[in-house]
Order: structure tokens, then sequence, then C-alpha cells
């Protein structure tokens, strides 16, 4: 691990100011972060220590909805009563991912943060554009077991890896923030994550330095909730696809829903197009296949994930079936 | 820099470049070399403590993160001479081979049973309101984090449902 200087923030000013000077990153958790440092994948020059800032607590908003404190891990926020009564499927998706131990230290604001766990952008030995950006893909052409089939680029093929940001995304979360000037503001969720596009060394819309402070869940919106994970072995690996999935009948017919999809982009995928092809329809397991020729128009595979392709459409037909009381 | 930790009660004053992660503190600095690093990367649970309660990965953490923090390592569980509940039963059901993962395994397992306690759901869990039975799948699930690679796994689960069917930790 490369030398740093370690800066202890008492205040959130403080821990903005810190962040905004060169070569500086916040942490919280750190146990995405530490990682990458140890393989010197990141080598920030000073660490800005958050842990002691005062965003630890989950409260019920004037709009009926949540607003979950940037530091709150993800074990307590998925043992969280009201997250477990009015938004079961992001605690479903929280205790789908990593371990207990990580869990208790992993954070919200962290969370949406974590980097790809593509082998190639963690072996400082292969080209990589996110980690040194220019040097090309040494992913493309290589073992793609978990990259991505929808939105990558010449330049990056990387998936995001949260569970939790998948289960946000369905549930039209915002990030708030605050500037390096002090200034706060709400960015949607569906709007924070980016497309490798040729830059896939930026991953989010987050100004440099600014300050991940809290995420808000709008009022319950109710409905089937599901989250869905396959992956590898049982317990503790990445998704090689999930679907988060809120859905609303009323008389037979699809009335409300939302998917967002893990494992296949480099951000949680969302695709307003195949919402709008299910609402009003009576469930059959014709439309869910309308569904996904909608979502997987576009996708492309590059070899080893070939098979993503129809394990999301054979994963969202199962579903949609279960969300919809098995008319499917 | 200095770093104070209140590690198995006793305060102990860590001086230490801010690289050091809370397992090789433990280990180097302060020579308590029960837990184990394993993969340095929290991937394989070896490393397992407890802070200020709660069951974390020593290997993925600075320790001069925790100034002040109480921290529980094996050796503050219990002595030889008096094990505590959860290392009597992995001697008792042979919970190991080599014994690598055993610290990570029974301060990880100590913990989890206060988060049973707690109510806290998990994946294998049908209800996620709580009130959830200790199952064989329950356990797997809630300690996936801890490797054994002598796969010494079906005893690693028979001794913690006997350490938390006797109602104490």
């Amino acid at each position: 691990m490369k030398p740093f200087e370690y800066l202890r923030a008492a205040d959130r000013g403080t821990a903005r100011r810190d962040a905004a000077m060169p070569a500086a990153a916040y942490i919280a958790g750190g146990t995405n972060l530490l990682d990458l440092m140890k393989l010197e994948v990141m080598q920030p020059e000073r660490l800005v220590d958050i842990n002691r800032l005062d965003m630890k607590s989950v409260e019920t908003t004037g709009e009926g909805g949540l607003r979950i404190g940037a530091l709150v891990t993800n074990s307590d926020l998925a043992a969280h009563e009201t997250v477990i009564a009015d938004y079961p499927l992001l605690s479903r998706a929280l205790l789908a991912g990593a371990s207990g131990q990580l869990r208790n230290k992993a954070t919200t604001g962290g969370n949406l943060l974590q980097r790809t766990r593509c082998y190639y952008f963690y072996d400082t030995a292969m080209a990589c554009n996110k980690r040194d950006p220019g040097s090309g893909c040494a992913a493309i052409g290589g073992a793609t077991r978990l990259h991505a089939i929808l939105g990558a680029s010449a330049q990056c093929i990387a998936t995001h890896p949260s569970d939790m940001a998948v289960a946000m995304l369905a549930l039209d979360a915002e990030v708030e923030i605050e500037e390096e000037s002090g200034e706060t503001r709400r960015i949607p969720l569906r709007e924070f994550h980016t497309l490798p596009g040729d830059t896939p060394h930026i991953e989010t819309v987050l100004p440099q330095g600014a300050l991940i402070t809290a995420v808000h869940l709008p009022a319950p919106a109710g409905g089937t909730q599901i989250y869905r994970k396959v992956r590898d072995r049982a317990s503790y690996a990445f998704a090689l696809v999930s679907i988060a999935a809120r859905v609303t009948l009323e008389d037979g017919k699809i009335a409300q829903v939302a998917l967002a999809f893990g494992g296949v982009a480099h951000k949680p995928w969302r695709d307003p197009e195949v919402e709008k092809a299910l609402i009003g329809k009576a469930p059959s397991r014709a439309l869910f296949d309308t569904a996904a020729d909608i979502l997987l128009a576009d996708a492309r595979g590059q070899g080893d994930n070939d098979f993503k392709i129809p394990l999301v459409r054979r994963t969202l037909r199962a579903v949609l079936t279960e969300a919809t009381g098995g008319a499917g | 820099m200095d770093t104070t930790l209140k590690i198995n009660g006793e305060e102990r004053v860590l001086q230490a470049d801010p690289r050091t992660s809370l397992l090789d503190a433990l280990r180097h600095h302060l020579g308590l070399t029960g837990s184990k690093k394993g993969c340095d990367h929290g991937q394989c649970g070896a490393c397992t403590v407890i802070v200020n309660g709660r069951r974390i990965n020593s290997c993925l953490t600075l320790a001069c993160m925790h100034d002040g923090d109480e921290i529980t390592t094996v050796e503050g569980l219990g002595t030889p001479e008096a094990l505590s509940p959860m290392q009597q039963a992995f001697v008792t059901h042979d919970g190991y081979q080599c014994g690598y993962c055993t610290p990570g395994q029974i301060c990880s397992a100590t913990a989890m049973l206060e988060e049973v306690a707690q109510g806290w759901p998990s994946h294998a869990s049908a209800d996620l309101s709580g009130g959830m039975e200790l199952t064989d799948a329950e356990i797997s699930e809630r300690m996936s984090g801890n490797l054994c690679r002598c796969a010494a796994y079906p005893n690693i689960v028979d001794a913690i449902r006997d350490a938390a069917g006797k109602g104490e930790r």
C-alpha cells in the first residue's frame, strides 16, 4: 500500500475541505477502498475518515419517505423495521450481498461508490481503461463471465457490483450530496451512475470533493416486491444477474411496475420501455417475453458471458410470474 | 500516529503507520496472534474480530480508524482454563481440522448469535420481520463470510447450533 496522509474529519465542512485537496479520497467502511489500496489499484494520497460524522440515522421524511444517512451500515439498513415493512426488496438486496462481517462495515454511501470486480481492473499487470485511462481493455477478448451485456463500450465492459443500488433504483431513490461549496442537492439514482463510453474511469456524476450525505426513498409505493439474485454459489458471491421488481396489479392487469437489473451493465440498469410495455396488460408468459425482448434488444455477449442473455430472460420471466401470482 | 484501543478490556496505545490494518496492529504490534491472516482481502474471515459488539474483518480496516473502540479478539472470549461456550462447543464437536480459520469462526459465530438475538433477518430467512429459527440453513448463510478450507463445515454448524441451544454465548 502506498503511503497516505490520514485525516479524521470532525465535521462535514472540514471533510469537504480536506477532500478537495489533490488525490484525496473519503473513507467510510473502507471494505472496497482498502482492498483496492492494498493492491495499489487505488492510490489516494490523503484519506479523509468520515466515520465520526453524524450521518448514521434513518429518518421518516415529511413526504412520507425515508432519509437514510450515508453512514448507515448495510446491516443496520437491512434490519431496519421501516425498511422491512415498507421497502422489503431493499432489505432482501442488502442481505443478498457480501458477508455478515462486510455488511457490518459497508455503508450506504460507500456501497453506491464501490468499484467493479472486473478481474482486469484488479490486476495492475493488465491493461484497464478504468484504472489507467488510455491503456486499453484486457477484458475484451479475455475471461468475461462477470461482464456486461448492456451499455458496454469498446473501452470497458465492466459491471457495477452492487445489490443495494439495484434495489434503490427500483425504489426511485435519490442521492443527497453536499458539494465542495456546501450546497446541498439531490440527484436521482437513475442519473447517478454513468455508462463507460470513452471515460470508464468516471463512474458517477458526483463532483470532485462532494460528499454523499444520505439516500432518500419516496413514500412507499407498495406492491409485490422481489429481489432475485442469480450467482455462482448460494451465498457471498456477486450477481451474475439480479432483478429488483416492484409490481402492483389492479383488476388482473399490471398497474405499476418498476424493474431494475444488476450484473448486466456498468450501472444498475433500468429501462422505461420495458415497464411501459407491461403497464395496463394482463400478465402472461407472452407478455413477459415481449418485455425481455425489449430489454435485451441491444444486448451483446462477450463470449464467456453470452449465457447472461438467456439468463436475464428466464430470471425476468420467473420474477414477473412470481410477482403477478403465477399468471405467467 | 498514536491510537488508543480497548482490546479485551485492556487499554492499549498503538504507535503505527496509518497504513497498519487492525489485523496487523493486533498481531504484529500488540502480540495478539490469535486473529489470523488468510487472504488479507476480506474474503476468508480468518481475521474476524468483534468491534463495539459487531463482527468485522480486521484486515479491511485501518487501526487508526478505531481510536477509542472496544475490540474483542479470540483471546478475549475465554482462556484455555475457562473456555467461552462457543469455544467449548468447537472443542466438543471437533469444529476444525488445521485450526487456522477457527479463531475467526469463533469470533464470527459469537457475534452472529447476538445478531440473531437482536432479530436481524438473513438471506435464508423466509420472514424478514424476525423470530426466525436458527436452522442449519440460517447458520450456513450467516457464517458464509468464514471459509474453512479443510471443509469442517458440518462440525462447525454442529458446534454453533449447540452453543446457540444453550442460550449462552
